[in-house]
């Protein structure tokens, strides 16, 4: 969860913190009866209901959930360059969260890779901090919305690095700066940073439902339309990992309560024949 | 509470690490810092279960950016354990509660 602010939920005309609404969300949810265990399921298995869910150890023999019914909503998460010592390097020098970290940059050079709307983003809200911004992108023009665009071009921190892709890190402890090579003319150099945002798209969590599940080609889970019923009976999907289109908060609210009618309905053993999508 | 989390300053922080028996872990995180919101009520937790092993507090880097700085804090939330007032381990980055208790086993 890296949105902080969320501007366009309905019924909050002067926009709301992500991490409220969420806590509403909990403690509403518990109000009614949800009990709400956080751990990280391991493995599932969908060839038969009741289905299995494993935390911690997938190879125990036992999974530690059986469900007759599953509802994912496992959402996406920003996507890395996956170049060596990103890992390591993530808290040094490399974020995918502006609002978290352009703090520790004051008057700092930092790079953006990354040319949609929310790179665009992240590169003007650093300029608050930083003495200048390097936008890295590997194509000769943004992806982002027009009106993101001329915010960006008008911002005299900002500058632009076309064609351009970054080919590793420099640095060990912490970053000192990006080796970058120019797509067009092979040309590469060195751009001298210590921080580097990475804003360059999302992909959704679905690794552990792979080969069990229906997916698009971009690894989104595949609903049928006008529900969110999955290839699977009985295992229904909502949010961001299904939705590669909408991808709003409110989309994702409004699919998560069509899962649990689907999935209630499902356990009352109504008809699916008919009046059912 | 009797074992809450402890709130650090920057006159105060010194004699709080130095001072402690027990691995003291300090979370580094600000107002405007999402993620730093999650991971607060699982630290809080974290302190009441593992009283008399590790204690837990907190620096908001608003309020103390030098203390941060000198301990090179870049991203929020940054979690430093400090033994014997020395940074023993390091974690960057809210995760769920039992990959953070994993992650604090060597001082549990």
């Amino acid at each position: 969860m890296l949105t902080t602010d969320v501007e366009n939920y309905p019924g909050f005309p002067d926009g709301v913190m992500g991490p409220e609404l969420m806590q509403s969300f909990r403690t509403q949810a518990l109000k009614f009866g949800a009990r709400i265990e956080a751990s990280r399921a391991s493995r599932v298995d969908l060839k038969e209901q009741p289905y299995g869910i494993w935390v911690g150890d997938p190879g125990a023999t036992n999974p530690t959930y059986r469900a007759e019914t599953i509802i994912v909503s496992t959402g996406a998460k920003s996507v890395m360059l996956g170049l060596d010592q990103e890992l390591d390097l993530i808290g040094h020098g490399i974020s995918t969260c502006a609002t978290c970290d352009g703090f520790f940059f004051k008057d700092h050079h930092i790079a953006v890779v990354g040319g949609g709307d929310s790179a665009m983003q992240e590169a003007s809200f650093l300029s608050r901090f930083a003495r200048k911004i390097t936008v890295v992108h590997r194509r000769a023009e943004l992806r982002a919305s027009k009106i993101m665009q001329a915010r960006v071009f008008a911002n005299e921190t900002i500058e632009f690095l076309w064609d351009t892709v970054v080919e590793s890190y420099i640095g060990l402890s912490s970053l000192e700066g990006l080796r970058v090579r120019n797509v067009k003319t092979g040309q590469k150099s060195t751009l001298d940073v210590t921080g580097c945002f990475i804003a360059i798209g999302h992909t959704p969590n679905t690794g552990l439902f792979k080969g069990q599940l229906e997916m698009k080609d971009n690894g989104y889970l595949v609903t049928r339309p006008g529900s969110t019923r999955t290839s699977v009976e009985a295992v229904f999907a909502c949010g961001d990992v299904q939705d590669d289109y909408y991808r709003q908060a409110v989309t994702a609210a409004g699919s998560g309560c069509m899962a649990a009618i689907d999935a209630e309905r499902y356990l009352e053993g109504s008809s699916w024949g008919t009046s059912h999508p | 509470m009797a074992h809450s989390t402890i709130k650090l300053s920057a006159e105060s922080f010194e004699e709080e690490i130095n001072a402690s028996t027990e691995p003291i872990l300090v979370d580094f995180w600000a107002e405007w810092c999402g993620p730093c919101k999650m991971i607060a009520p699982v630290l809080d937790e974290i302190a009441q279960e593992q009283a008399g092993k590790l204690k837990v507090a907190k620096l908001n880097v608003d309020e103390a950016p030098a203390v941060a700085q000198r301990f090179g804090v870049m991203s929020i939330p940054t979690m430093i354990v400090f033994r014997d007032g020395k940074p023993a381990k390091r974690l960057v980055g809210a995760k769920p509660k039992a990959a953070l208790v994993d992650d604090l086993a060597e001082f549990l």
